[in-house]
């Protein structure tokens, strides 16, 4: 986890807009593994992979990870205890 | 201002090449008319995304650096070298070439009116481009909020939009810069030559008690290194925040 090799959230704002059908990197996500709550634009994301892989800022934790597949973009729900849609 | 900016689902639009600004040697800022663009909100960013003849797409981010005008968006482009995606940017569009846009995309690194000020901007390398937009907007409103800019680059010819930086700093009283060249200085530079560090910030930057906004974008490092100060230097975690640039695959 070196901090040189991370992105943030803000760079997986059209991965979210496109699973969520709005802007979501102002909203706020609770992390299952550390009770932490932040935006998601603060989270880790690493894209290293053949994908995103997004850690919480806090403890590390795998929360979301995105994955492009011969059918599609396949986004696997880790450790996202919850996610707000504010108004 | 224009929630229509940060909600609905995204598709792709055809953008039309309309101007070419060369900022620096490697680096351009391609202006694009996008009919059917919806406005957007400085700090936004938008996808781009190339065809090939044989169907194979690749596609990035590029943060918007201008103000909201209309159906226009300008991208400022750095050329990685070996990028999959730049170099063409870059090196061979042309104006009247069209190529796929979709955006605006990010509502957490944005500044609107309601969010008021002052505004403190920190920069590192081409992370100066979303922050370019604030001041663009700002610099373009009635009654702009004080913003204040430290801006790092390499090296005076790699500092990208040098020229209208300096104008505004000299023309307007409610704008600010601060320039540290980190790996050369021009001859009789009178300005920091070193890596941001707490003594550069805490001489360079608003009060705590000013209780900026404080936007923070560059290279991770860079990001993190400035973050951490200003929360050493006493300002709340809330009025901070940031975006990483990183090496994208160019």
């Amino acid at each position: 986890m070196n901090s040189d090799t991370h992105l943030d959230g803000n760079s997986i704002g059209s991965l979210l807009q496109d699973l969520f059908g709005r802007e979501m990197t102002d909203q706020r996500a609770c992390c299952d593994a550390c009770g932490a709550i932040n935006p998601l634009a603060t989270a880790r994301v690493y894209v290293d992979a053949p994908g995103h892989v997004v850690r919480c800022a806090i403890c590390g934790t795998v929360v979301l990870v995105a994955v492009t597949v011969p059918t599609g973009v396949r986004i696997s729900f880790q450790a996202l205890r919850w996610v707000e849609l504010a108004p | 201002m224009e929630r229509t900016a940060l909600r609905g689902r995204l598709t792709w639009l055809e953008a039309e090449v309309v101007q070419l600004v060369q900022e620096t040697a490697r680096v351009k800022t391609i202006v694009f008319r996008v009919p059917g663009w919806t406005g957007h909100l400085p700090g936004q960013h938008v996808d781009i995304r190339l065809t090939a003849e044989d169907g194979y797409q690749a596609q990035r981010s590029y943060s918007i650096a201008n103000a909201n005008n209309n159906e226009h968006v300008a991208l400022t482009v750095e050329a990685v070298e070996n990028g999959e995606v730049s170099p063409y940017l870059v090196d061979e569009l042309v104006a009247g070439d069209r190529i796929e846009l979709r955006g605006p995309i990010g509502g957490y690194f944005v500044w609107e009116p309601s969010l008021g000020g002052p505004l403190q901007l920190i920069a590192g390398g081409s992370g100066l481009v979303p922050l370019m937009a604030m001041i663009r907007s700002q610099m373009s409103y009635a009654s702009p909020v004080r913003t204040n800019l430290v801006a790092s680059a390499r090296s005076w010819e790699e500092l990208i939009y040098r020229d209208e930086l300096e104008k505004l700093s000299r023309e307007r009283d409610d704008f600010d810069v601060v320039y540290t060249l980190t790996r050369s200085q021009p001859h009789g530079w009178n300005g920091y030559g070193r890596r941001i560090d707490k003594d550069l910030l805490a001489a360079s930057t608003f009060a705590v008690e000013e209780a900026p906004l404080i936007f923070v974008c560059g290279p991770t490092g860079f990001v993190e290194t400035a973050a951490a100060i200003m929360l050493e230097l006493g300002h709340q975690p809330g009025g901070i925040k940031t975006e990483r640039f990183g090496p994208s695959g160019g």
